[in-house]
């Protein structure tokens, strides 16, 4: 039966716009969003291994980009994404159980991912900076 | 949906369903998902307690047994389990069948790749060579 009939132009049902954005619609999105950007990001964590391996120029090198303006916006980024998707992914293993799909508990797991994922991306930058000086 | 009428006793036994792979997948993505919670907070720790170092510390303790064990686990655990949402997000979106192949194929050589590349880093800098 296959590629027996071109396709028909039929009305699609109602997709994803035509809702009102929601947090935990939103907070979906972002989950893919951040996992997608750290398949990408191990690109970083590869190249600061193996500048590490390969020597002290090199090192200085990846040191040098990551205390530049972008360096640092990139890896607040990558930290941000990190640590949100890791709350996220504990929120999708809460629900793995069974657990947290009532509308109060999902609209709450879904302020701690968000509001925890900025707390603890300050509180890592913090420390970075205050304890250990900071990428340099 | 469990295997009703049409299939075999074997079918219902081995439970792979139509795509011939069962729950592999998702079993795969919950348990790599478990590993990467303390593996990222062990990794976060590591890179804030290296930052601001010189290269020869950052090589004496990138290169120490727990630490590079650690990231070992990590790397192993992250490059699975990015491997399979990439997968996914290619699978929902890309419907046209060479592309969808190729990007496949892509992903997988990605996720080796980078994996690879940072495993023998840390070998290099755990054995000095």
């Amino acid at each position: 039966m296959a590629e027996t009939k071109a396709p028909v132009e039929r009305p699609l049902s109602p997709h994803l716009f035509i809702y009102k954005p929601m947090l935990t619609m939103t907070m979906s999105i972002v989950h893919r969003g951040t996992g997608a950007c750290l398949f990408f990001g191990t690109l970083l964590m590869a190249w600061w291994l193996i500048a590490a391996a390969s020597g002290p120029n090199a090192y200085a090198g990846i040191g040098s980009f990551m205390s530049s303006f972008v360096g640092r916006i990139i890896l607040f980024g990558y930290t941000w994404a990190l640590v949100h998707h890791m709350l996220g992914g504990i929120r999708h293993l809460i629900w793995d159980t069974g657990r947290g799909f009532g509308p109060i508990e999902r609209e709450r797991l879904a302020v701690a991912t968000l509001v925890g994922s900025i707390a603890w991306t300050i509180i890592i930058w913090v420390v970075g900076y205050l304890f250990m000086g900071g990428p340099r | 949906m469990a295997a009703g009428k049409m299939s075999t006793p074997l079918g219902r036994v081995l439970g792979l369903g139509s795509a011939k792979s069962g729950t592999a997948h998702f079993w795969r993505q919950r348990l790599t998902a478990v590993a990467n919670v303390p593996l990222t907070v062990a990794f976060v720790v590591i890179v804030v307690g290296l930052l601001g170092r010189n290269h020869a510390a950052v090589v004496q303790i990138l290169g120490s047994p727990l630490v590079a064990i650690v990231m070992l686990l990590f790397i192993a655990s992250i490059t699975t389990h990015m491997r399979i949402g990439m997968q996914v997000i290619i699978e929902d979106y890309v419907h046209d069948e060479v592309p969808k192949l190729v990007l496949l194929m892509a992903n997988t050589f990605f996720a080796v790749a980078v994996g690879l590349a940072c495993a023998f880093a840390i070998l290099m800098l755990s054995f000095k060579v």
